[in-house]
């Protein structure tokens, strides 16, 4: 079982992208995801820049793959898109249905957490266009899987096993409403939000994050107790979100896990302080996905 | 790509009372589903059988309107057969169209049924062209409903590359999220749109009067507390009021409808083919007065596009029944975002 490091999904200083992926390249992962998925303004790194950190990851001994924006509106958004695609040198995550489009039979690609795949015929048809892995969504469960596995039909299978949960995207940018700012004049506030803005409901439960046009889960997901499991599953690569702090020792505490030389218990427990919310894995178990880790009565 | 089709009105119906309030008020085309989870309004005691189906669209066509029906959930892996299923009956039926979203059933119905039109559900989450051209191109779509996230200007542009007819949402509630990829609902309850064809379902959902006021939670989770003055919306979680840096206020949406009466003219010109009505979960009455309006102004709009203006009787009406009795242009309007 393999395990990467998912594309960037907040708003970062050069500076800290830089550093972060400085970690990266050293640390117990085998596959990076790299690029702007969420939001079209974001400008701190552009294609050159992501396609130099690609070039110094890959001579680092990582698989590279570029993630494609979930969300395309506009031309400029499309142009972006038609670059990434034809970069010619990486293969592509494809993120939106826009980018399937460019990328079958033409670039080596991956089929992103925001394409919708649930059933057994729309799997078995994607395999058919060339992917050559596919990520699951993140609200399916192990159930839904397991009806799943046998039409991938030579595709790779990976699973978002931790960070917070990407739910929805928007055309209205949430962090620039909170700010009373437009999203066209939105003074780059992402960049004040590492881990995203937190919502709170107002008896103060922590429980959405706020991350431009995207909303997240407060709670982080993470399936680490579950990689037994995951591995007598067929899944071929895990998944770690990158959060603003310590995911270097998260992908460590996955990787022990995955070995066997620490055990999945003790790798979640160890892994309780090191993340800006509590953890949940309730959409693996096919119930609401924000139930806590562990909780087996739920409503 | 404009179509042949202009500003088409496109009516939803949630029962053989509503489709027959539509028709009979001037829509054009009614627009339907099973009641079941392969509709993504699939609420309590509504919706179709096919017996009532079958009722709808002999109505529908005796009168001159046409019955597209929608499957606009995601097949969930186990339950496959239910859709494709689904796909059967609604050919057998002889509806004008069948509005889908998952690629695994629009291969089938492209398969199984070229003859019958297929149209992209809102839930196809199609934002821009290069998707657009993917569902035409693999699956023969020849009409899409774009998701309600993008200005007029970008309509244009999507508009302008396309090549297929286009259906822009015109009036109802409003979803901030593109539709087609929001788990909000799942992470709360377990059952989302795409899984369940349900947004916060109402199973979940618990009204309860304490001594801070009326609260609505959703699984639990508070959406909202209304002081004794204020109108208690229906929880839908992106519609609450939350916390956020201190500041307690709608973080992500007010309630409030979208209503594009004032753009018709702007959407004549660039060639959409249809406006569609949210609403398949409102009455009867609801559905009349929407159609009436609608028909009147889209009439009135076509007549002399020039001289159009959206009449204060149109938008009062509307204001009347839309949620928390106010409008927005959304997304269509770009200081929205």
């Amino acid at each position: 079982m393999k395990l990467a490091i998912g594309p960037v999904l907040y708003y970062w200083s050069r500076e800290a992208v830089w550093h972060f992926y400085e970690e990266v390249a050293t640390a117990p992962v085998d596959i990076v995801y790299l690029g702007e998925v969420v939001c079209s303004r974001r400008h701190e790194l552009r294609l050159p820049d992501w396609l130099d950190l690609a070039e110094d990851l890959a001579a680092s001994g990582k698989e590279v793959v570029l993630s494609t924006q979930a969300l395309l509106e506009s031309e400029s958004d499309l142009k972006r898109l038609r670059a990434v695609a034809d970069n010619g040198r990486f293969a592509v995550e494809a993120n939106d249905v826009g980018a399937l489009r460019l990328l079958a039979g033409q670039t080596a690609f991956v089929a992103g957490p925001h394409i919708n795949v649930y059933n057994p015929p729309t799997l078995a048809w994607l395999a058919g266009l060339g992917a050559k892995r596919w990520v699951m969504p993140v609200e399916m469960s192990r159930e839904a899987l397991r009806y799943l596995l046998p039409h991938a039909r030579g595709m790779e299978i990976e699973v978002f096993a931790h960070g917070r949960l990407p739910l929805a995207f928007s055309a209205r940018c949430f962090t620039a409403r909170h700010h009373n700012l437009s999203k066209d004049d939105c003074q780059f506030r992402c960049l004040d939000y590492p881990d995203g803005l937190p919502l709170r409901t107002r008896e103060g439960e922590r429980f959405l994050a706020i991350n431009g046009i995207q909303t997240q889960s407060a709670r982080v997901y993470n399936l680490v107790g579950s990689v037994a499991e995951l591995r007598v599953f067929g899944v071929d690569v895990l998944r770690i979100s990158p959060q603003a702090r310590h995911s270097i020792r998260i992908a460590g505490l996955f990787r022990a896990a995955m070995d066997g030389s620490l055990d999945p218990a003790a790798a979640a427990a160890e892994m309780e302080d090191l993340m800006p919310d509590g953890a949940c894995d309730g959409f693996w178990r096919n119930r609401p996905g924000m139930a806590p880790v562990g909780e087996e009565q739920w409503p | 790509m404009p179509s042949d089709a202009l500003l088409e009105l496109v009516c939803p119906a949630g029962s053989l009372p509503a489709l027959k309030a539509a028709v009979d008020n001037g829509a054009d085309c009614v627009y339907i589903g099973f009641s079941d989870q392969t509709n993504a309004r699939n609420f309590a005691g509504l919706n179709f059988d096919l017996s009532s189906a079958r009722a709808g669209v002999k109505y529908a066509h005796g009168k001159g309107a046409r019955v597209f029906l929608a499957l606009n959930t995601y097949p969930q892996a186990a339950d496959w057969e239910s859709w494709r299923g689904a796909v059967d009956k609604t050919a057998a039926l002889g509806v004008d169209a069948i509005i889908l979203a998952d690629f695994g059933l629009l291969r089938y119905a492209a398969d199984e049924y070229p003859d019958l039109r297929r149209h992209l559900s809102v839930q196809g989450s199609a934002t821009n062209y290069e998707a657009l051209n993917f569902y035409y191109e693999h699956f023969g779509v020849c009409r899409a409903v774009l998701p309600r996230v993008l200005s007029m200007a970008q309509v244009e542009q999507t508009m302008a590359h396309a090549r297929m007819e286009i259906e822009l949402f015109g009036f109802g509630s409003l979803c901030v999220m593109v539709e087609g990829r929001c788990a909000l609902s799942s992470y709360v309850t377990g059952e989302s749109p795409n899984t369940h064809g349900v947004c916060s379902p109402a199973k979940m959902v618990r009204w309860q009067h304490t001594a801070r006021g009326l609260e609505s939670r959703l699984n639990g989770v508070l959406i909202d507390r209304f002081a004794g003055d204020e109108h208690a919306g229906y929880p839908a979680l992106c519609k609450g009021r939350f916390i956020v840096n201190d500041e307690s206020y709608y973080a992500i949406e007010e309630p409030t409808s979208l209503n594009t009466l004032a753009v018709l003219p702007e959407m004549l010109r660039l060639g959409v083919a249809a406006i569609k009505i949210e609403g398949r979960q409102r009455s009867p009455a609801y559905v009349a007065q929407v159609t009436r309006v609608w028909r009147a102004a889209i009439d009135a709009c076509k007549r002399d596009p020039e001289s159009y203006a959206a009449q204060p009787a149109w938008l009062r009406e509307m204001d009347r029944i839309a949620e928390g009795q106010q409008h927005t242009l959304g997304a269509y309007h770009r200081p929205w975002k």
